[in-house]
């Protein structure tokens, strides 16, 4: 019932889908005005600006004192989990989390799966892989359950439906769920859906969700949602399997506060939101709900590609709130599929690179004006603006350069040509006989500066150095150079 | 070597040198400062009025009343709302006092088997499930609600209508108040669930709706003590 997985677009094919973004008037009109109200809600939430920056750098220093004791702090948790009945898995790949899932799947002869909204399974294709084996997932998320329905991707990690007007999904619902007739109003549509699935937790062999936190020292899953469908997802189904990325761990329970705190008030602008569902173990002796088995599969990757990395380890800092995107200038007016990843917009840009590789998303680093407006939202401080820097410098870095931690498909961009101009460059402003040469070139032989200067001239006028330099002028006025 | 020891070793290969655990220390003071130094010191009538206010606020329904008058009032309502089906966990001494309160057209059901035995009649008879909440959180309306054998997790989830009892003198000023004094890090339930209002969703064109998976309406009952309300002019609040 999926589409194909998104990564198999080509990348090469990122401005094309970008240039068909921007002559869409309705996508553009549906994306900005779903930014400009989540920017609205954001900042009601964050009336005391000092209050905000205390608890950004609080929300730093827990993930980064997280990042930095990683290891132990899975090793931590999976122990705590596995005292409680928690079975344990790690997956190295995308390919491994499908194989583990399909395995817990076939030895409960599972033939039905109700899924709460995880991104990291998106980012597995889980959906496509278990469907081509047989095996029915639904998506419970309202947004999902509509970018299921039309067999798309989400565009938003927060709000996957965000590019679908009330008229698009009253259509879907109407072609698509039985007994359903046209209606723009938006409490019926729900009320429909809501119908639609009711079943489907009641007849799910296994409930799959996400992670938003996991606490190392007491063992617990924090989800947070406000539908109730990851209550249900995790709690009527038989067996339950979380998914998470590895990075997702903090050493306390307790640190989680400022954490929670601060992904709904970035996220979607509530204070808190319906639920947090703290989930510390499967069923217990005496207890007459819950999951009987209980799996947990700890994803990497390309996570560690990261990590190996002092500067690109920031990435890892993510919570997933998405201020990032709804800030940015450029998601603004592409919207989220035109990045052709699971994670769009400035997260998207940083973390891609490590789970698809270089060869794939050479062009994302370079979406950005690097207005900085990413970097300043983050509730968590990730130096968004200084990392899409940093991956474009090793996109154009030499295939064959030896460096400490090589990115794969490092050089995804480079050209021979390119490194030959920047190499004449830096030598003749680094040497003041060369650069009075190429100066004296430069000026008297300006007539045959070309016309045509490729992206430049497109909208210009070609440049054209002036008849006299700058310190030529200042000389003849008598000042020294 | 398997996944789980080369994923480990790329990490630790690349992991920073021990920490020391001033670091844990020192964070842990700077997450206390930073609500400690902004938390009012409120009696309970101040929490009880905030958490009326944000789970108004919220789009929940709340009931103010004592330990005497709060089941006449709940078991009124329950019979205009046209509950049928009433699930709570009828070992409770709450649950007897409410039991007692109802009119003949609300029977009750208790939670007497494991879900897999009854999920049909759970999902398609019950229309409201009836818990007492551990504590709350004032600052966000916030309900703490921790599922056990009585009172699983289903029973404030599935049925259309949840409505939890919270007693004032529970009431916690904040999250970060609440794990510090209810010493969640010493251990955690299987489950627990902090619940701010109805079942909501915005998926819609930012659309807000009510009654997306969970219950569509949360009925919340503050319970005060006289003493309470006592505790703003003497100063002994609970």
């Amino acid at each position: 019932m999926n589409a194909t997985p998104m990564h198999f677009v080509p990348q090469q094919d990122f401005k094309a889908r970008a240039r068909a973004a921007l002559d869409d008037p309705k996508l553009r009109s549906s994306f900005r005005g779903a930014m400009d109200f989540l920017q609205t809600k954001r900042r009601t939430q964050f009336p005391d600006d000092d209050e905000l920056q205390q608890l950004r750098d609080l929300g730093e220093a827990v993930r980064q004192h997280a990042l930095s004791r990683l290891p132990d702090l899975l090793v931590q948790l999976e122990e705590k989990l596995t005292a409680r009945g928690v079975h344990v898995h790690w997956a190295e790949t995308a390919a491994d989390a499908t194989a583990i899932i399909h395995g817990i799947a076939q030895s409960h002869d599972a033939k039905r799966v109700i899924k709460g909204k995880s991104m990291a399974s998106e980012e597995i294709e889980l959906n496509h892989y278990l469907e081509a084996r047989g095996i029915d997932c639904i998506e419970s998320d309202m947004g999902e359950y509509i970018v299921q329905l039309a067999h798309e991707k989400p565009s938003h990690i927060v709000m996957p439906a965000i590019h679908k007007t009330k008229a698009d999904i009253a259509e879907l619902f109407e072609q698509h769920i039985p007994d359903t007739r046209y209606t723009e109003d938006v409490d019926e549509l729900i009320q429909t859906g809501r119908r639609a699935l009711r079943r489907a937790f009641v007849d799910a062999d296994i409930g799959l969700s996400g992670v938003n936190f996991a606490a190392a020292d007491t063992g617990t899953l924090w989800l947070v949602e406000n539908e109730g469908n990851g209550r249900l997802s995790t709690t009527v189904p038989d067996v339950h399997i979380a998914i998470m990325g590895m990075e997702k761990v903090v050493a306390k329970l307790s640190h989680i506060v400022p954490l929670s705190s601060l992904l709904t008030r970035s996220a979607t602008g509530q204070a808190i939101t319906t639920y947090f569902n703290l989930i510390t173990g499967p069923r217990r002796e005496g207890e007459r709900d819950g999951p009987r088995d209980m799996h947990v599969v700890l994803l990497d990757n390309g996570r560690t590609q990261a990590y190996a990395d002092e500067q690109l380890r920031a990435t890892l800092q993510c919570i997933r709130c998405g201020a990032c995107m709804n800030h940015c200038p450029v998601y603004t007016r592409i919207g989220g599929h035109a990045y052709g990843t699971t994670y769009p917009g400035p997260i998207g840009k940083i973390i891609s690179p490590h789970l698809l590789g270089l060869e794939e998303t050479a062009d994302l680093p370079t979406a950005s004006s690097l207005c900085g407006a990413c970097g300043e939202v983050c509730p968590v401080r990730i130096p968004i603006p200084e990392l899409l820097v940093r991956l474009r410098t090793e996109a154009n870095r030499d295939p064959n350069e030896v460096v400490a931690h090589p990115l794969r498909g490092q050089g995804a961009k480079f050209s021979r040509e390119e490194q030959f101009v920047w190499r004449f460059w830096s030598g003749a402003f680094a040497h003041p006989r060369a650069y009075r040469m190429l100066r004296w070139a430069a000026t008297r032989l300006r007539g045959f500066a070309p016309k045509n200067q490729m992206g430049w001239t497109r909208h210009r006028e070609p440049l054209k150095p002036a008849a006299r330099s700058l310190h030529d002028l200042m000389r003849e006025r008598g000042q020294p150079e | 070597m398997n996944a789980r020891e080369r994923m480990l070793g790329r990490l630790r290969a690349a992991a920073p040198a021990q920490v020391s655990d001033d670091d844990v220390t020192r964070l842990d003071a700077g997450i206390d400062l930073h609500y400690d130094s902004r938390r009012v010191a409120s009696p309970t009538p101040a929490l009880v009025e905030s958490m009326h206010a944000q789970l108004s606020a919220s789009h929940a329904e709340v009931f103010r009343a004592t330990e005497r008058t709060w089941p006449a009032l709940i078991a009124q309502r329950l019979q205009q709302a046209n509950v049928k089906r009433l699930l709570l966990d009828t070992s409770r001494a709450e649950c007897a006092a409410l039991q007692q309160a109802l009119p003949h057209s609300v029977a009750t059901r208790s939670y007497d088997q494991p879900i897999e035995h009854w999920k049909a009649e759970l999902f398609d008879t019950i229309d409201a499930g009836f818990t007492v909440a551990r504590s709350g959180l004032a600052s966000t309306g916030t309900l703490i609600v921790a599922p056990d054998a009585g009172s699983p997790r289903t029973m404030s989830l599935v049925p259309p209508l949840h409505i939890a009892l919270v007693y004032a003198h529970t009431l916690h000023a904040d999250l970060h108040a609440a794990m510090r004094a209810e010493h969640w890090h010493a251990g955690m339930p299987t489950n627990l669930v902090m619940i701010s209002g109805p079942s909501k969703t915005s998926d819609i064109q930012q659309t807000l709706a009510y009654g997306a998976h969970g219950p569509r309406e949360l009925w919340v009952v503050i319970v005060e003590h006289r003493a309470d309300n006592a505790g703003s002019t003497h100063g002994d609040a609970a």
